[in-house]
């Protein structure tokens, strides 16, 4: 059980997956100019990414354990039928959702924070449980980091930046000090 | 093969070197060059495996582009480069283990790299093969010399070394920062505003000229 709550503390916080590991930094630059459409991405991310977990438990139970030859590609073509069947869901359950998300739907795909999912279950050797706390804690902890992101652009919009430095520039200093903030956690677990 | 070949070929080579850097300029490609960017060598490791990549891609999409169908064609095209990079993966554990494994994951990770579903995408799904890896070889120089500069700097500051040589001596004070995850977004965003200043300055001459 405190294995569990490791994993999970350790992929929400102290490994962040975007400003720890710098995983899914497209969307992260992109999308994240209003909080709304971060946490709306945020949550379709996690969701992605926790059947991405599963159906990567079973690959590797069934499937490269006799050919690991074939891992990127039965990787890349599970996340891509993953994020295929969610939209096909949201669409089906909630329309008004899918409108919202719109394009960002699709994009997930290319994020390559899910493939990390794929990748770091295997490498790590998670079970099935661990699998799944691992990719609900990284999802959760990409949503924080879009959301701190998105809140501090929303701020920022209303200050007096200099031309040079606006745009991607600015975005990535911001990173780098809400990074170094992230730093700090790696301290919660070192008593034990 | 004509004069005018010959200048387009150049043209699409040297595009991708520095007019349209994929990282300086279009912001693609971010995840892996802040990674791996911790020391030189690995930056210089990173943008050569993705630069054999995207050749390659761009060359093997280029000659399939008639037969794959439109509307599969992102799907054909992650397959084909997923193909390519298990391939430079399984070589790279084969030929230079140490920095396999120290870029671990990484490698794989170069399957998502926009920049080589942005190239497949927008260049070689469209021209013929030769153009298309001429293309794919500027775009990767260019992205190894992105990789390679920001490596340059984190590692001077965060290690006070360049290939593991030291360059200071012992009395330097490395600044750790440098080569922790926070220094990955504090350097590109600095060489940024370096570059809109440059860019800044020659529109301010050009215009000063006109007067």
């Amino acid at each position: 059980m405190e294995n569990l709550v490791w994993i999970f503390v350790s992929a929400l916080l102290i490994n962040n997956f975007v400003l720890a590991y710098f995983l899914g930094l497209c969307s992260f630059f992109g999308v994240t100019t209003k909080i709304d459409t971060a946490i709306r991405l945020g949550v379709a991310n996690t969701f992605v990414m926790i059947i991405t977990a599963l159906s990567v438990y079973a690959l590797n139970k069934w499937v490269l354990f006799y050919a690991p030859y074939l891992q990127m590609i039965c990787f890349i073509v599970v996340i891509a039928s993953a994020v295929q069947f969610v939209e096909m869901a949201i669409k089906k359950l909630s329309p008004a959702l899918f409108k919202a998300l719109g394009i960002y739907l699709p994009l997930i795909t290319t994020n390559c924070a899910i493939l990390a999912i794929a990748l770091f279950t295997t490498n790590k050797g998670y079970g099935l449980i661990e699998g799944l706390v691992y990719a609900i804690g990284a999802g959760l902890g990409v949503t924080l980091a879009y959301v701190l992101l998105a809140g501090i652009r929303e701020e920022s919009r209303l200050t007096y930046i200099p031309k040079l430095i606006q745009g991607t520039a600015i975005n990535m200093i911001i990173a780098g000090i809400l990074s170094m903030a992230f730093m700090g956690f790696a301290g919660l677990f070192s008593a034990n | 093969m004509s004069q005018e070949n010959k200048s387009r070929a150049m043209e699409e080579f040297t595009k991708g070197l520095w007019k349209e850097n994929q990282i300086f300029v279009t912001i693609l490609g971010m995840c892996p060059s802040l990674a791996v960017t911790n020391s030189v060598i690995n930056g210089l490791a990173m943008g050569i495996a993705t630069t054999c990549v995207l050749i390659l891609s761009n060359l093997l999409i280029s000659l399939c582009r008639n037969i794959i169908p439109n509307q599969v064609r992102i799907t054909a095209f992650i397959v084909i480069i997923a193909t390519l990079v298990q391939v430079i993966d399984f070589m790279m554990a084969a030929l230079v283990p140490g920095v396999h494994k120290e870029l671990g994951a990484f490698i794989a990770l170069i399957v998502v790299n926009c920049i080589i579903l942005g190239r497949a995408e927008s260049f070689a799904a469209k021209n013929p093969p030769w153009l298309s890896v001429l293309d794919g070889a500027g775009m990767g120089l260019g992205f190894t010399f992105a990789l390679t500069v920001i490596g340059v700097i984190r590692e001077i500051l965060g290690n006070g070394s360049i290939f593991n040589i030291s360059l200071f001596g012992p009395k330097f004070e490395p600044w750790v920062i440098m080569i922790l995850p926070p220094g990955g977004f504090i350097t590109l965003g600095f060489l940024l505003l370096g570059f809109s200043w440059y860019a800044q300055r020659k529109i301010n001459k050009l215009q000063q000229k006109e007067k």
